[in-house]
């Protein structure tokens, strides 16, 4: 048995198959041809089949992953169809009798350099896309396997080098018992991917995966990043017997999903989802959200090319709200900076975007991209319950400037008499060590706090989690964090306030008896992460939770409070 | 027959993405040759990479010549896209 570890990136066990996703050899022979009409023709049936296959695709990602890579697909089919280009191969197969793979991907490679030398980096990203399309045909032409995935046929671990929004859509989801990638970092294509399925996840494996024979057994354990390849037949079943265990749990969960989370004691916490768009709101509801612990705010911003307007903000949020009735949602006002092009905001380019211009930072200094946003809100929360948090703060002044912004945006609706929502409640995000020290002065401004544990651990233990390299560094059980994840809290309760937590680790089965110990109010994850943590919540009772807990806080690293939790409570030993 | 307009792209943007694509394909609704230039590049209105490639940004005057026998009708049609800001300008 072969032990490989990566980041752990989805919980969950799956023992299986390895399957490889490979990109194929295209390598081919240039050679003349006698006929050259029906080496012309050649082409045209691969191009006929190659637009077929867009068109599906291109269905299925409108179906499944949305928009964003369905725009790739149709742009795609525009250039498969492009009258420069194939004119240039057929003059190529015509006039010099080149056979229909060489003329195809010389006419490609032109193209592609040809916008690889603009000076625009959206015209540039383009030349792959070109080249893209003539992969797909020349594929045809040689009559090589039609897809990476060609060959999977009996549900598999999906192992490769890294994979991207194309290569996903081409996977047939029901074949996939979960995925190994040998790159990227907790937030890459993968990661986002697996949680999104409810698949276990491992990536950053590092290229050690690669030389995994097709066809081995393999023992994936999502929670902890661990890859056993041929284990022994005994670990194979300890596996089995935990995964049953889980299985149970998880069924268990999902017939209560809609529930409430309270303890064997009688200690009622909320469990809410993390959404970005309103077709979260729509899963997260079914999944068994009591309200939005995290409206993220960017999908209005990214991916076009002018800023949106308030009117149209105002419908996005408002058809939100509505999906809630009288539950919260708290709107998380715009979290970005350097490292997001926005061709329509001209940011500058930041040598270190993290520690930069961003979140309320950038809010703050351009009023003409916060005010919209925040008299959207004002608009959108009447007669509901929309409360609004203020990311990345890490000073007093922040928050004050901040609400002034706000009462300003209010003033000026009332004026124009405009209906705005009357008692809205405001918080902020608990991101930056700062905040977490001057968690007693922070709690004066504001109404509650929501501890982002994600940046909380990187920066709190300066290690980029998107750095496949130090991201393990970055854990959000590092009792570092969770010491200032219990001060925050002592701080805010103290003057009344309530504290909830929309970090990874709120969904994470091993953290919630810590966060639960700790006197967390409210639990904001992922929608599929919802029933079971619910369930695990049902488990236990509060004076359990707070002995792990302080047990927990005196240990020196995340691995040791990991372990400490898996032995003393065996029901959250469950991913 | 043979027509020619001169126009300034606004939107921000310029000619590329969506409204590259949009401008292709409107172009393609109509029979007649259609070529696009901008600064010393030529591009057919037809061909979303020989537009692409002009990398005709925000403010970049472009001239659009058509010949056949729908050319004034895919004029005013090109025309009417572009002064939209493609669609986006209410």
């Amino acid at each position: 048995m072969n032990t490989l570890r990566g980041i752990a990136a989805s919980q969950g066990i799956a023992i299986g198959p390895a399957f490889r996703f490979r990109q194929v050899d295209l390598r081919f022979e240039r050679y003349t041809v006698e006929d050259p009409a029906a080496e012309w023709a050649r082409l045209q049936a691969a191009l006929e089949t190659a637009r077929q296959q867009l068109a599906d695709v291109y269905a299925r990602a409108e179906a499944g992953s949305g928009a964003r890579q369905a725009a790739i697909f149709q742009a795609q089919a525009l250039m498969l169809e492009d009258p420069e280009l194939l004119e240039m191969a057929r003059t190529s197969i015509e006039g010099q009798h080149t056979n229909a793979e060489a003329a195809l991907s010389d006419a490609a490679e032109t193209y592609a350099r040809m916008l690889e030398a603009l000076d625009d980096d959206y015209l540039r990203a383009r030349a792959a896309d070109v080249r893209d399309v003539a992969t797909r045909v020349l594929r045809l032409l040689l009559g090589v396997a039609a897809s990476p995935t060609a060959g999977l046929t009996t549900p598999s671990i999906i192992l490769a080098r890294d994979l991207t929004p194309s290569d996903t859509v081409l996977l047939d989801k029901s074949l996939v018992l979960g995925f190994c990638t040998a790159e990227g970092g907790a937030t890459s294509h993968t990661a986002i991917l697996a949680r999104s399925l409810g698949l276990p996840a491992i990536v950053g494996a590092g290229p050690g995966i690669l030389e995994i024979p097709e066809g081995a057994t393999l023992v994936l354990d999502g929670s902890d990043g661990t890859l056993l390849v041929e284990p022994d037949e005994e670990v194979v079943t300890r596996y089995r017997a935990r995964q049953t265990v889980a299985a149970t749990v998880v069924s268990q969960a999902r017939l209560r999903a809609h529930e409430p989370a309270v303890t064997q004691d009688g200690h009622r916490v909320e469990v809410v989802a993390n959404i970005g768009n309103v077709e979260g709101a729509q899963t997260a509801l079914e999944a068994g959200a009591e309200g939005v612990g995290l409206l993220r705010t960017e999908f209005l911003y990214l991916e076009r090319t002018h800023l949106p307007d308030e009117e149209e903000q105002y419908r996005a949020y408002r058809a939100i709200v509505d999906v809630f009735g009288d539950l919260p949602v708290i709107l998380r006002t715009l979290d970005i900076g350097g490292d997001k092009e926005l061709p329509y905001l001209d940011l500058p380019q930041e040598m270190n975007p993290f520690l930069g211009l961003r979140a309320i930072r950038l809010c703050l200094a351009r009023p003409e991209l916060f005010k919209p946003q925040l008299r959207a809100a004002l608009r959108a929360g009447v007669e509901r319950n929309l409360k609004v948090m203020f990311p990345m703060v890490a000073t007093v002044a922040e928050v004050r400037a901040a609400r002034a912004v706000l009462e300003e945006c209010r003033a000026e609706l009332r004026a124009e008499g405009q209906p705005t929502a009357g008692e809205m409640e405001i918080g902020i995000m608990v991101e930056v060590p700062a905040a977490a020290l001057m968690a007693d002065h922070l709690a004066a401004e504001v109404d509650f706090f929501s501890i982002g544990t994600n940046d909380l651990s990187q920066y709190t233990l300066a290690a980029d989690r998107t750095n496949a390299q130090v991201a393990s560094l970055a854990s959000g059980f590092h009792p570092a964090v969770l010491r200032l994840v219990r001060d925050v809290i002592a701080a805010a309760h103290a003057r009344g306030r309530w504290v909830g937590l929309c970090g990874e680790l709120a969904g994470e089965p091993l953290a919630i008896p810590i966060l639960l110990g700790l006197g967390l109010d409210e639990f904001s994850m992922n929608p599929p992460a919802i029933p079971l943590a619910k369930q695990i919540i049902r488990a236990l009772t509060l004076d359990t939770a707070r002995e792990v807990a302080q047990a927990a806080l005196e240990l020196d690293s995340p691995e040791a409070v990991q372990a400490l939790v898996r032995e003393r409570v065996p029901v959250a030993d469950v991913g | 027959m043979m027509s020619e307009i001169t126009l300034t792209v606004h939107h921000q943007v310029g000619l590329h993405a969506r409204p590259a694509a949009l401008f292709v394909q409107t172009a393609k609704q109509f029979h007649c040759e259609i070529k696009v230039t901008h600064g010393e590049k030529e591009a057919n209105a037809k061909s979303i990479l020989s537009v692409l490639a002009l990398g005709a940004e925000q403010g970049a005057v472009i001239t659009i010549r058509a010949e056949g026998e729908d050319a004034d009708q895919a004029l005013a049609a090109l025309k009417a896209l572009v002064e939209s800001d493609f669609g986006e300008r209410e």
